[in-house]
């Protein structure tokens, strides 16, 4: 799959890194600011920022 | 040169393929460029080798994912947590700009749970000060303890009481994300005092345990026996058996009762209880700390009561 993407890219190998990088970032992004402010209310709660109430 | 490549390490053929995909020289098989005249057992194997090559990205990538996740919930978590905050306090100081109490006064009427003004879900009504997380500690609390509130900043238990009233007005926060509010109530000491304020009043609480005890323990100079020494100083139960911090299971309901952990006994005094999550990072147990109003300031005059910075009245 990398291999692939990385065979699509034009350029050399510095632009294609540098594209590469950019394709890293943009992912990241999408994931942190959207993906996961979605996906983490309808996720059961995990115990890094778990629940804090005292409950029956 | 063959136009295709072959996959795998193949270091020597690097400089002659495009691709810059390696085949290892142990699995180099009927020589390279033999593309179109591959055997039955080479196609075998380069897809195999296919299937492996994808599974291990596909984990690869699952793990990257899950990280970025972990990133998402200890850092990003905030920034969006933190908007929602800066927006409840925004919100709650134009009422009170216009005159308006979300709370209509009831903090000073002492009416039991069931008569008071109903609050909706999310909607600050009052400010939380703790010096002793640093002077520009100010979070605007909001009514209800749902994950929803919660992401907003810190919540109260809906069935406590309101701030100032006699029993007890429990808050809930969030320990490391989502704002944090509480990242280091493990930090209180017994007299460490905690603000909060209505459109009416200043609530000055005053966390319990036992203060002489704590003073004469941050005198112990080995760190471990002081550190034992301050834990037992704010575990020390008071006349009425209420501690300035516990550590109990989630399902410990009892901490946030009008006389904590006495269901049947009558308030007769107003106490603050904050919960959070304990140790940090783990949903295992809850961190409770318990305060007891020490006096209540109104907010007429416009100065700040004089536990805060900058504070006269």
């Amino acid at each position: 799959m990398y291999g692939w993407i990385w065979r699509q890219l034009p350029g050399g190998t510095a632009l294609r890194l540098l594209q590469a990088l950019l394709l890293v970032a943009l992912v990241s992004a999408l994931l942190l600011f959207v993906v996961f402010p979605w996906v983490e209310p309808r996720l059961p709660a995990n115990p890094l920022t778990g629940p804090v109430t005292v409950t029956r | 040169m063959s136009g295709k490549h072959r996959g795998g390490w193949d270091f020597s053929a690097a400089a002659e393929n495009p691709a810059g995909t390696f085949v290892p020289p142990a699995r180099r098989r009927g020589g390279r460029g033999s593309v179109g005249n591959r055997s039955v057992p080479d196609r075998i194997d380069e897809g195999l080798r296919t299937l492996a090559r994808g599974a291990g990205e596909l984990m690869v990538t699952c793990g990257a994912v899950l990280l970025l996740f972990v990133v998402y919930e200890v850092w990003v978590s905030n920034l969006f947590a933190d908007h929602r905050q800066a927006q409840v306090h925004h919100r709650l100081a134009t009422a009170w700009q216009h005159g308006q109490d979300p709370l209509k006064g009831q903090d000073r009427l002492n009416l039991p749970v069931g008569k008071q003004v109903v609050l909706p879900a999310g909607q600050g009504f009052a400010n939380l000060y703790i010096p002793a997380f640093g002077k520009d500690y100010a979070r605007t609390i909001v009514q209800g303890t749902s994950d929803s509130d919660l992401a907003a900043g810190p919540g109260h238990y809906v069935t406590s009481q309101l701030p100032g009233q006699l029993g007890n007005f429990a808050v809930a926060g969030h320990r490391v994300g989502k704002g944090e509010p509480f990242l280091n109530l493990d930090k209180l000491r017994p007299g460490d005092m905690i603000v909060v304020q209505t459109a009416s009043n200043w609530y000055v609480y005053s966390v319990l345990g036992n203060r002489a005890a704590y003073q004469a323990a941050i005198r112990i100079a080995d760190r471990d026996k002081q550190d034992a020494a301050v834990a037992a100083a704010l575990a020390k139960p008071d006349s009425q058996g209420v501690r300035g911090r516990e550590i109990v299971s989630p399902n410990a309901v009892g901490v946030i009762d009008p006389v904590p952990n006495h269901p049947q006994a009558t308030a007769t005094r107003a106490l603050l209880t904050l919960t959070t999550c304990h140790p940090k990072y783990s949903a295992n147990q809850r961190l409770i700390v318990h305060a007891q109003l020490v006096r209540a300031v109104p907010r007429a005059g416009g100065a700040l009561p004089r536990e805060l910075p900058g504070g006269t009245s």
